[in-house]
């Protein structure tokens, strides 16, 4: 069976995983329906944690990435891990009692506004919105290249995917589904990883064929002397054609660190994540979650730069030098997509890569390299089924969930809760839908135009994340004289200055999205630590100037302080 | 726990997340970023030490992290009397 049958074999076989899981959950629960549902241990709800938080960014793009940028890319490793860290001390622990509620709900209370309230809807849509668009760029490849169409045609069916899968309720939330997701993303990253660390090095672990040295077979399948180090040689063969170094960076200091700081807060302030510890009841639970979870994580995140390093020298290796008319079989079915392409620049008929821009003849969209990465290697076609099936589970579950975020923004929160109380229900649903669809669309459009790769898209959204939702929550939480006119200010500067740079250098100007017009020389990816500042200077000089919250909230903010003590307590009804 | 026993917990809540913050500090900023170009003069394995730091080291310390940051916590409740048992 070739690859793209044994993709379509494992997608429906994945799929219905995780209906079966869901459907066997659901029914042990319905006999406990008068019985408040069985907690879930920290260890599963960790695990869930750790499938939702790997989305196409992390599964296709991040290695891919990498793979490209040598380490540069190490921000993004790091951010998305070390995040969790400030997940740990200063969020997650605090938010447990409060139930349904979601983020833009808990601003509202902490900072007892209505206004406070909408302005946290908007940073929430915000957020999703530029992470689904990311995911839909996720579908659509994966489907471009399993359907043999265009990234743009792939992109128009993942609308409609998304959307329908976003309507049957995404089978969210059911943390037994999301256990059995993380397990087949996490074998199916390790399959190709294992399958190639052991050919170039003889090692299983790929962490640790990363640094090791390259075996007789790996060495000779390379057409490089035995005995020698795979990171030396994988320099090697990159300064050779004119690249620099993979193991330093090209990016100054201070933007990688901005990026990394960006990715961090962003972390600590995703709606989409934090929502899972309103229901946490046990502040120590909360704690040993965001532990679970970050050791889950970095199952995956440890071994993608092995991965990526695996498949930067076998590509390089089967590309360079290559005649276009011998071309490997995937590299003619990438083309195929738009996402691979070849220009004969010297008329050699030969495939030349380089580290020069005028030099280099072969042109990879980088997000591709994960999927491609088994076809690459010549593994046997289930392995590229494998990974093809989890990369679309991962886009599609996040695409859904978000897509859930914005339209219960949209038609819960903003229309039914604030603006339009007496909205009927069945047209709550009827523009849940209409805001979902037409969300779907933006996204759908945003991802045929995308402002970066995947990676890079979502860090977008890390960077509204870090510089409106961060700064809020851990004021809220620290600081009893954190008051509901700072927030707002803080929450409106952080937001705005953070998009008015990124719409400006991705939108309004892409030509100028180098490192010549930056702003203070830092990346669109990375403003959002200066916003997050901003956020928090703002908060804190309009707080003081301003009277102080009044008693009632200053207790509501004292008991999320202590365990066990931490029944919600009657906030006060919010006030404009 | 009395108004007393609050204020004394939280002060220790404080000190342990600054600790935890100058350690996550020390190794992303510091490890991984600005000090790398000197740790990178020393090689462990196949590796040059500041790359190893921001490619694998750091996300290792970060477990830690989190793991110390939860037995600590855990052991304060218990000496204030206010863990939450099952």
């Amino acid at each position: 069976m070739g690859a793209v049958a044994w993709t379509w074999v494992l997608v429906a076989a994945s799929f219905a995983l995780y209906l079966g899981v869901s459907v066997y959950a659901r029914g042990r629960n319905a006999s406990q329906y008068y019985v408040a549902e069985r907690p879930v241990s920290p260890v599963a709800q960790g695990m869930a944690t750790a499938s939702d938080w790997i989305s196409a960014a992390s599964f296709m793009s991040m290695a891919g990435l990498m793979a490209f940028s040598g380490r540069d890319g190490s921000a993004y490793l790091m951010g998305w891990t070390g995040g969790y860290v400030l997940l740990a001390v200063l969020v997650a622990p605090y938010l447990r009692k409060y139930g349904k509620y979601t983020v833009p709900q808990f601003v509202g209370e902490r900072y007892y506004s209505r206004r406070a309230r909408v302005v946290a809807l908007l940073c929430a849509i915000a957020i999703s919105f530029t992470y689904v668009a990311a995911q839909m760029r996720g579908v659509g490849l994966v489907l471009a290249r399993f359907l043999g169409i265009s990234v743009q045609a792939g992109v128009l069916w993942g609308m409609a995917v998304v959307f329908l899968y976003a309507v049957m309720g995404g089978m969210r939330g059911i943390t037994s589904t999301q256990v059995a997701q993380y397990l087949v993303l996490v074998v199916a990253f390790l399959v190709p990883a294992v399958l190639m660390s052991v050919a170039l090095t003889g090692q299983p672990v790929p962490a640790v064929g990363f640094g090791s040295p390259l075996s007789e077979g790996g060495a000779a399948s390379l057409g490089v002397p035995p005995g020698r180090m795979l990171l030396d040689v994988v320099n090697q063969l990159g300064a050779e054609l004119g690249f620099r170094p993979y193991t330093s960076g090209w990016r100054p200091r201070v933007d990688v660190l901005m990026v990394t700081l960006t990715l961090m807060a962003g972390t600590a302030g995703l709606p989409h994540i934090l929502v899972r510890f309103f229901t946490v009841p046990k502040i120590r639970d909360a704690r040993a979650t965001v532990g679970w979870a970050l050791l889950f994580i970095a199952v995956l995140y440890t071994t993608a730069p092995a991965l990526a390093a695996f498949t930067r020298v076998t590509f390089l290796h089967a590309v360079q030098g290559t005649s276009y008319a011998e071309a490997p079989q995937w590299f003619r079915e990438w083309e195929a997509t738009g996402l691979v392409a070849w220009t004969d620049r010297n008329g050699d008929g030969r495939m030349q890569l380089s580290g020069r821009e005028d030099a280099n003849e072969v042109a990879v969209d980088q997000d591709i390299l994960v999927l491609a990465a088994p076809e690459i290697a010549r593994l046997p076609a289930w392995v590229v089924g494998l990974v093809a099936a989890a990369a679309l589970a991962a886009a599609l579950s996040t695409a859904a969930g978000l897509l859930l975020v914005i339209a219960s923004a949209i038609s819960h929160d903003l229309a039914k809760s604030i603006f339009t109380p007496n909205l009927l229900a069945r047209n709550e649903i009827r523009l849940a839908r209409l805001s979902m669809g037409a969300a779907v669309v933006a996204a759908g459009y945003v991802a045929a135009h995308p402002p970066g790769l995947i990676a890079e898209t979502v860090a977008l959204a890390f960077g509204f994340a870090a510089s409106s939702f961060f700064p809020a929550l851990v004021a809220g939480i620290f600081w009893k004289r954190a008051n509901r006119e700072g927030a707002i200010a803080g929450m409106l500067a952080g937001l705005g200055f953070t998009a008015a740079c990124i719409t400006w250098f991705k939108l309004l100007r892409p030509d100028l999205d180098s490192q010549a017009h930056w702003w203070l020389g830092i990346s669109p990816e990375g403003i959002g630590a200066l916003g997050m500042a901003l956020n928090f200077a703002v908060t804190i000089a309009v707080s003081l100037l301003t009277a102080p919250p009044p008693p009632e909230v200053q207790e509501m903010v004292a008991s999320l302080r202590y365990p066990g003590s931490g029944r919600r307590p009657a906030g006060p009804a919010a006030r404009g | 726990m009395t108004r007393e026993q609050q204020v004394a917990y939280w002060k220790h809540n404080l000190l342990y997340v600054v600790a935890v913050l100058a350690a996550w500090l020390a190794v992303s900023c510091g490890a991984a970023v600005l000090l790398a170009d000197s740790l990178d003069a020393v090689r462990m394995g196949g590796f040059p030490l500041g790359f190893w730091f921001a490619e694998q080291g750091a996300i290792v310390a970060f477990v830690v992290l989190v793991a110390a940051y939860v037995k600590l916590m855990n052991a304060l409740d218990h000496r204030h009397g206010v863990f939450e048992d099952d």
